[in-house]
């Protein structure tokens, strides 16, 4: 099987240039600026879309992430209007993958077959559930792999060599990994320490190793990309989204330009990158 | 639902964690090789008999166990029924049953070299206790408390800063415990190289629902001995209230393959079922938050709910999982009690016996206030006063002036 993930990313391969992946969150700040923003991240260098689902408790967040979430959850948001503004960014654009990242309990809720019926129609690529290790593979990881779905892991600092087969074993796609021991939006990633982590992880994978947390400038954003085969972005996406609302938390006529105008200096950031050689 | 009975409801959980469908570990990745560490750590300390010895040698000397089986002569003979002893955990030091989980764990912290200790809190009881540990054995100590439950439950948080524990107020979410427990796990994804986290009830993900269970076991197993001495037999029901659960988890387990005896769990009830409570076996389902699959107050979309509880210690959406699974075999029956009853029980039992509990165990009170007159003379009820209402006076002081 070859997703929409597999395609970009040998694309990116053959042009010897690094993803440039964004977060957003579903729903935030409401579900039609939410749709006009996740439309205009791959007009504006995006190569990849993680689109966040919205939950209570994101227990591995910083808070501009909670806040996002909570955001969304207050006007509206669900699991299954998720699908639905991915249904409505695949009828524009059927090459730009697209991966949903969140917590089990509400796709445990939806139920799992069901969800991954409906991911798969509304053009839903892969999953990053951050409270399913491999040792809860059964739940929604071989069920995902089954429907046609990637299942994308988080490798960390804390994933050793004995570990990090485990972890590996059924993840697809890509991997990500997460630069620091930390949450969302804490501390900067540490360029070197990534290349070292990135290099001992490609000596268990041939999978694309994309790397997040704490990459919050265009600057970082190539230094990683110069170590690692994508920079993730999510938490200076969602501030720059957040500084753009009105005093009640509304979108206003400067929200999809403020993500889109961010999302293409890093973009340009990724792009500058000298990637290592193979 | 349709549940085959197992041999022996004391055998869970299975190398995974799982208490039939409940339980597991679903964690952030950065966690599962502390977990793991952990299962180890814990195996190796269980089957060490100095590590053993060095325990009981803390519960008599430093806890002041064993706790008394107290006969509650003046609230029998007010009820008129089954013959009720209290398990007098609020005599522990610290002043609540926390304290047995929290020396457990802190033991287990030091074998593994860890310095810095971090804990959730909700009524301040586990906060109160950890920060009592880490005193005792100078440990550093960060406890993770509501906002809401920093202003409800000041004496407590006094108590931890006099202890040397910094608190940290939770803003996030609800700003209670669930939200303590949140921001607790965010702390130790944060710091996995030098922190223990030391979890107040019997979940979480694998193996804490155990380790939490077996430490607080010495209730039950005190108990049991202790009952044969008085009575010379088995009681016939334990009645516990339930948050998370240890307390009734302590109680119940060395009792459970024991079927003459009843067996009574009771959650809070809040304002009412049909409105803001904390019950989640009675208002819940099954759902996975803080790496266990449990029953949980959720709206359709999987999204965690308020909890109401005019106790903080009772005030979270979730139960431990094991007692989702010993409700869904049907060995405990799971009850619940209003903030109402639970206020009426705290005065009862101040009036009758002289002993002011914690608004918790108050709400196991108010059951036995239902369950005991319905029972024989001879009928041995014993209910786990899981701890004193020091803590709550000035807010149930509010309330009774009509003041709140």
């Amino acid at each position: 099987m070859t997703t929409r993930i597999d395609t970009r990313f040998a694309e990116l391969k053959s042009q010897g240039r690094a993803a440039f992946v964004t977060y957003v969150m579903a729903g935030d700040p409401d579900p039609a600026t939410s749709l006009e923003i996740v439309k205009a991240l791959p007009k504006s260098g995006a190569d990849v879309i993680e689109l966040g689902i919205p939950f209570t408790d994101p227990m591995a967040d910083g808070p501009s992430i909670q806040a996002a979430g909570l955001r969304a959850l207050k006007v509206g948001m669900t699991l299954k209007k998720t699908l639905e503004l991915v249904r409505d960014f695949r009828k524009d654009d059927n090459v730009t993958p697209l991966v949903l990242m969140g917590y089990y309990n509400p796709i445990y809720i939806y139920g799992v077959d069901k969800f991954l019926a409906d991911a798969k129609t509304a053009g839903v690529d892969g999953l990053i559930i951050v409270d399913l290790p491999p040792e809860e593979d059964d739940e929604l990881c071989i069920p995902a792999l089954k429907a046609g779905l990637n299942f994308i892991r988080l490798a960390t600092p804390t994933t050793d060599d004995k570990r990090l087969p485990a972890v590996l074993a059924n993840t697809s796609g890509f991997v990500y990994y997460v630069s620091i021991a930390g949450i969302t939006g804490a501390a900067a990633a540490d360029a070197n320490a990534v290349g070292e982590a990135v290099a001992r992880i490609k000596r268990h994978t041939r999978l694309p190793i994309c790397v997040g947390f704490g990459i919050r400038t265009p600057e970082a954003a190539r230094a990683i990309a110069e170590k690692a085969d994508g920079s993730v972005v999510g938490t200076a996406l969602v501030d720059a989204l957040k500084n753009s609302l009105d005093a009640e938390g509304r979108a206003t006529a400067k929200t999809v330009n403020a993500v889109a105008e961010l999302t293409a200096a890093l973009a340009q950031g990724v792009k500058g990158a000298q990637q290592a050689a193979e | 639902m349709n549940i085959a009975k197992p041999n022996s409801y004391r055998s869970g959980p299975d190398e995974r964690g799982h208490f039939g469908i409940f339980g597991g570990r679903f964690v952030a990745e950065t966690l599962m090789p502390l977990i793991l560490d952990l299962e180890k750590a814990y195996t190796a300390a269980k089957a060490d008999p100095a590590f053993q010895a060095e325990m009981n040698g803390y519960l008599k000397n430093y806890v002041g166990r064993p706790s008394p089986l107290y006969f509650a002569e003046r609230l029998t003979e007010h009820l008129r029924g089954a013959k009720i002893y209290l398990k007098r955990e609020e005599l522990n030091h610290t002043g609540s049953h926390k304290v047995n989980n929290v020396l457990g764990q802190i033991m287990l912290a030091r074998r593994m070299g860890k310095k810095r200790i971090i804990a959730e809190t909700g009524a301040g009881q586990h906060g109160v206790a950890t920060a009592t540990l880490c005193a005792r054995f100078g440990l550093e100590c960060v406890v993770y408390m509501g906002a809401v439950d920093v202003e409800r439950q000041q004496p407590n948080v006094i108590r931890m800063e006099m202890l040397g524990a910094k608190v940290m107020p939770v803003q996030s979410g609800t700003r209670t415990l669930k939200d303590a427990m949140n921001e607790a796990l965010r702390d130790w994804v944060t710091n996995v190289h030098n922190t223990f986290y030391c979890i107040g009830t019997v979940a979480g993900p694998h193996p804490y629902p155990t380790l939490v269970r077996d430490f607080q076991s010495v209730i039950g197993n005190e108990t049991k001995a202790q009952m044969q001495e008085i009575e010379g037999r088995l009681p016939d029901s334990l009645v516990a209230c339930i948050g998370g659960g240890s307390n009734a988890m302590g109680l119940f387990h060395p009792f459970l393959d024991d079927p003459s005896v009843e067996i009574f769990g009771v959650e809070a009830a809040g304002h009412g079922l049909t409105q803001l409570h904390a019950a989640s076996i009675a208002g819940g389902r099954p759902g996975v938050l803080h790496g266990n699959r449990t029953y949980l107050l959720m709206d359709a979309d999987g999204q965690i709910q308020d909890a109401h509880s005019i106790s903080a210690g009772l005030d979270y959406p979730g139960i431990g999982p094991e007692h989702s699974w010993l409700h869904e075999v049907g060995r405990v029956n799971y009850l619940s009690a209003t903030d109402d009853e639970a206020l009426a029980a705290f005065q009862l039992l101040s009036k009758l016996e002289g002993i002011i509990p914690a608004l918790e165990p108050a709400h196991a009170i108010a059951k036995v206030m239902e369950l005991a007159p319905k029972r024989p003379r001879d009928h041995l009820m014993v209910v786990n006063l899981s701890g004193r209402g020091d803590k709550d006076v000035p807010q149930v002081g509010d309330i009774l002036r009509g003041k709140k």
